[in-house]
């Protein structure tokens, strides 16, 4: 991931102070960013990493198409976003969203409404490897249980 | 008949044992595509938990499939 693209997909760590600096702009009173990172435990499963598989083109124009509905909702100054693709570690940052606005309250509410929708649109799944070897795709138990009844 | 590219990601892909497949079909709409590969992602409903794209543009489970048309089929997703 580089430059000052809307949405991206990154396979190496996410620079977020980069990120942070690249939204900088004198009209914004106000940065709200949120960071999504690799937690240990899942559903009461110890996690040891996860891998997640991203199809780019599309993960990219939906992502700037989220971003662009929020505005229209939400008028903020900037906003940007990162998901990261490939193995992650514990800790890893997994996805980044900021939104700089003239105050808070745009700040606040669209970078929310982003992070939400991204999490629910963009085609990226989720494999997670578990301290007892097993490995499962994340949100898929409903497919799983179709395919074994 | 038309021929339509279908393509697998993820738990699809796993389960199909292929990233893609040419697939000569009748089915005039996504949903219907989706029901002829059953046995290849063990469910036969897809509305409401999984998503469909064609040709890179993401589209409904009604939406028509064409002949030449790529169809992404995509599980759950878990973005964040």
């Amino acid at each position: 991931m580089s430059g000052s693209e809307i949405m991206a997909i990154s396979a190496t760590p996410i620079d977020t102070a980069a990120l942070r600096a690249s939204l900088a702009d004198v009209r914004a009173g106000a940065i709200v960013t949120f960071e999504g990172w690799v937690r240990n435990l899942n559903e009461g499963r110890d996690v040891q990493a996860l891998e997640y598989e991203v199809y780019a083109p599309l993960a990219v124009t939906e992502g700037e198409r989220i971003i662009a509905e929020v505005q229209q909702d939400i008028p903020f100054t900037a906003a940007r976003a990162v998901h990261r693709s490939g193995r992650l570690a514990l800790g890893d940052c997994a996805v980044w969203v900021g939104v700089v606005s003239p105050h808070r309250d745009e700040a606040f509410r669209a970078c929310r409404r982003i992070i939400d929708e991204i999490k629910v649109r963009l085609p990226i799944w989720k494999k997670e490897n578990y301290s007892d070897g097993d490995s499962g795709w994340i949100n898929c138990e409903r497919c799983a249980a179709h395919a074994h009844g | 008949m038309k021929t339509i590219n279908v393509r697998y990601f993820a738990l699809f892909r796993e389960r199909a044992g292929r990233d893609s497949e040419t697939v000569e079909t009748t089915a005039e709409d996504a949903l219907a595509l989706f029901r002829q590969l059953t046995d290849r992602h063990g469910t036969d409903d897809p509305r409401g938990h999984c998503k469909v794209a064609i040709n890179d543009v993401m589209a409904d489970w009604d939406s028509p499939v064409a002949d030449g048309d790529d169809v992404l089929l995509f599980p759950p997703v878990a973005g964040g």
